[in-house]
């Protein structure tokens, strides 16, 4: 573990985006503290600029707190990009396991079926998805992971292919482990880092994702989110460009330090390991 | 590869994309049903245009009432013979309306595709030769930053900067309202818009293809067909250009057939922005206007263009790289 945080340390942009991401973190635990009160509660006059009438960054077009805001849209950013993480890990983990330790014709469809979602254009998908199943926070989430599976799959596939014709994994099979004992309790566990690293990327892009569906106006309608405030100041920006400036940079900065901690991630769980970066283009 | 594979090749290719086009039509036809409510009411829209006379219409139409593989098979009939339905919110068939605007989408992501392939392959050439220079880490920088930056956020501040602030391009529109151009101002006025919105759906990309041609290209100089180069005389220029670029520009290709989904969803967002008629702006007033219809058929068109492009790439990289296995 001390060897782990070495590596990591040793990557100073890693520690700054650990710093980054922490702040963010303590700002979405904390918005109810800081500002009480609904983010949608109109707190002043319309439009007033930043550092007028104590408001830090500015009010809207409704004369809702623009800090407010991104501090109540902090917490939904990340719970979204974490659950739709997390899911996507699950649908990713599996398939790919089943595809790595089968191999065969198993391996063969699924990986056809990774290709598939791999071709089509992800982000009109996930809107499709979104607008169909109405815009609520359960189908964002799922359309995130919908679309943000496919590279687990090929991962997890790939490790689990090297790893299975291992000496361990024919000693427990010798020993008579069941198959599903055998992937989570003796293969699993080795192929443990690359999918630490990816998932840290993927929150990253999942909050770019998210932001890009409630900025088309798809986010939960009850939701304070970045993506909404952008989205809300689009039509003023020649108005009030700090309606839509600030947002940005939060989500700037957090995606950025999600980015860092994940070449951190790699450096230190795998230091020959090539850095990945999954980047999302949104 | 020899010329006398390549139909072969390109037949297996074609096989493949008609099967991803198939599996996404079928894809399409589930989520109509997977859909809160009646199929008929989805097509149709959550509210306004729907009476019950029109939703009986759209029913026996669809065959609601027959067997699912009879629905499908309507379905798949109808899309194939480009009939992506119609949409009641704007009165016109869906194809129409996608065929009248993808024009200005191919405009904008060829024009922010180049945009990207230049300026991105020469920055990494650049940031290749001189490994550690200002120009090394500028495109790190430029790669961790664009990799960070929602699009739509970086086509806004780029409004706020070039139209609002120093007023020099325009903000939105594929030309000047209420005037008449004809020739080459014609041309020049729908460059001046095309400006920022490539720009903003290129950058992400440029960062992309910079890093990847810096990779390949150190990659490549080690190798011994360079040396030999070198060795007998080559000069440096001609060494880079004949010997590593052209070899480092094959993980380009490659990377750009992988993006190409990537690239129209971008394009949805920065039409959007940018108030660019093209199908992503149609999508978004589909999207508004919950008209289900019009999103089916760009998620069908947008599909097939991937499928078509990435189709592309692989000709391209067979012709190219001789080397390219033929199997798959």
């Amino acid at each position: 573990m001390s060897d782990f945080w070495r590596r990591f340390r040793r990557n100073r942009g890693a520690v700054v985006g650990l710093v980054i991401l922490a702040l963010v973190i303590a700002l979405a635990a904390l918005a109810p503290v800081i500002y009480p009160g609904s983010p949608w509660d109109m707190a002043t006059a319309p439009f007033v600029p930043p550092g007028e009438e104590g408001m830090l960054l500015g009010s809207d077009s409704l004369g809702r707190d623009v800090a407010a805001g991104i501090a109540h849209g902090a917490r939904i950013s990340l719970m979204v990009g974490a659950v739709s993480t997390v899911a996507a890990l699950l649908i990713g983990v599996t398939l790919g396991a089943i595809a790595g330790y089968l191999g065969g014709v198993a391996d063969d469809a699924v990986m056809r079926f990774t290709e598939f979602f791999q071709t089509i254009p992800s982000f009109v998908f996930a809107i499709l998805l979104v607008a169909i199943f109405t815009p609520t926070i359960g189908s964002v989430v799922f359309a995130i992971a919908v679309v943000s599976w496919p590279p687990v799959a090929r991962v997890v596939r790939a490790e689990f292919l090297s790893l299975r014709s291992r000496e361990f994994v024919q000693a427990a099979e010798v020993l008579g482990k069941s198959r599903v004992a055998i992937v989570v309790t003796d293969i699993l566990p080795n192929a443990l880092s690359p999918i630490v690293v990816l998932s840290s990327l993927m929150v990253a892009s999942a909050i770019l994702l998210e932001s890009a569906l409630s900025f088309l106006g798809l986010g939960d309608p009850n939701l304070m989110t970045w993506g909404f405030l952008i989205g809300a100041g689009r039509s003023v920006i020649r108005l009030a460009w700090w309606m839509s400036v600030f947002p940005g940079l939060a989500i700037f900065l957090t995606v950025l330090a999600l980015n860092l901690v994940g070449e951190g991630l790699s450096d230190a769980l795998n230091p020959r390991l090539a850095r990945r970066r999954a980047g999302g283009a949104l | 590869m020899e010329l006398s594979r390549l139909p072969g090749f390109l037949l297996r290719r074609g096989v493949k994309a008609v099967i991803v086009i198939l599996a996404i039509v079928v894809c399409n036809f589930l989520l109509i049903h997977a859909a809160p409510g009646d199929p008929a009411s989805v097509i149709a829209g959550q509210s306004g245009a729907a009476d019950e006379r029109f939703l009986a219409q759209l029913r026996e139409q669809f065959g609601l009432d027959r067997p699912f593989h009879v629905q499908l098979w309507i379905y798949l009939k109808g899309v194939l013979t480009l009939d992506l339905g119609f949409s009641h919110r704007q009165q016109q068939p869906v194809w129409g309306l996608i065929s009248e605007r993808l024009p200005a989408t191919l405009l904008l992501t060829g024009a922010a595709f180049a945009f990207a392939v230049v300026a991105g392959v020469t920055l990494g050439t650049l940031a290749a030769r001189r490994v550690g220079s200002w120009s090394d880490s500028i495109i790190t920088v430029i790669a961790l930053t664009f990799y960070a930056t929602p699009l739509f956020w970086v086509g806004l501040m780029l409004v706020l900067f070039f139209s609002v602030w120093l007023e020099w391009l325009p903000s939105f529109g594929m030309g000047t309202v209420g005037v008449e151009l004809h020739g080459i101002d014609a041309v020049l006025d729908v460059g001046k818009h095309l400006l920022l919105p490539a720009a903003t759906l290129g950058l992400f990309y440029l960062a992309v293809y910079a890093r990847l041609t810096r990779a390949t290209m150190l990659e490549v100089a080690d190798q011994d067909f360079v040396k030999t180069a070198r060795a007998k005389g080559v000069p440096e220029g001609q060494v880079v250009r004949r010997h590593v670029l052209r070899n480092a520009l094959l993980p380009v290709i490659t990377f750009a057939g992988i993006q190409a989904g990537q690239l129209i969803g971008g394009s949805i967002l920065v039409e959007t922005v940018f108030a660019w008629p093209g199908i992503g702006r149609l999508a978004f007033d589909a999207l508004l206007a919950r008209d289900y219809a019009v999103l089916l058929g760009v998620f069908f068109c947008t599909s097939v263009m991937v499928v078509g492009f990435n189709l592309l790439t692989d000709l391209l990289y067979a012709v190219v790289d001789p080397r390219v296995e033929v199997e798959g």
